[in-house]
């Protein structure tokens, strides 16, 4: 898993049927110093994240089980809101 | 998933097997502004994307779990047509 901050939404109203009532989010994935590393991405949230916040997301296949037993393409997903980290 | 601007189609009759049938289009990535960035992609079409539409790509394994896609040799499609990005920050 890696670190991101949500930095806005994505809407799509025409998509694959897996990703109905999914909400997308814009991530800017960052380093442990909280600096903006490579660049920005869509997530699937399957936490209720929003803007603004810090959370942890996965990517590859294993970002659709989150979802299971729904078959939903996605090759990142939002699998948690971080309160606060430590280094 | 990474988002893209349809900029072109493939056309190729001699193809996998399992490709018979899919749409292919070219996707230059952009960024969440809509500026073009230097990296393209072949993406295979799931929901009728057309020429110049801002879309949702996804890539990778999870690319086969877009429909009709199962088993298929495809490291890229396109799942969704974008409407609007709102950046935050």
């Amino acid at each position: 898993m890696l670190l991101a901050r949500v930095v806005g939404t994505v809407v799509c109203t025409r998509k694959e049927p897996g990703l109905t009532g999914i909400k997308l989010l814009l991530i800017q994935p960052v380093t442990p110093e909280r600096k903006p590393a490579g660049k920005p991405l869509v997530a699937l949230d399957s936490v209720g994240a929003g803007a603004g916040e810090e959370v942890f997301y996965v990517r590859g296949r294993e970002a659709c089980f989150p979802f299971l037993p729904a078959e939903v393409p996605a090759d990142a997903a939002i699998v948690g809101i971080i309160d606060h980290w430590n280094l | 998933m990474i988002l893209g601007r349809v900029v072109g189609t493939v056309v190729a009759t001699r193809k996998d097997e399992r490709l018979l049938g899919a749409k292919l289009l070219v996707v230059r990535t952009i960024d969440p502004h809509g500026k073009d960035e230097a990296g393209y992609m072949v993406a295979v079409d799931t929901v009728d994307a057309g020429v110049r539409e801002r879309v949702l790509v996804v890539t990778g394994s999870s690319a086969r779990m877009a429909s009709g896609l199962k088993d298929t040799p495809v490291d890229a499609a396109i799942v969704g047509i974008v409407d609007a990005v709102e950046v935050s920050e």
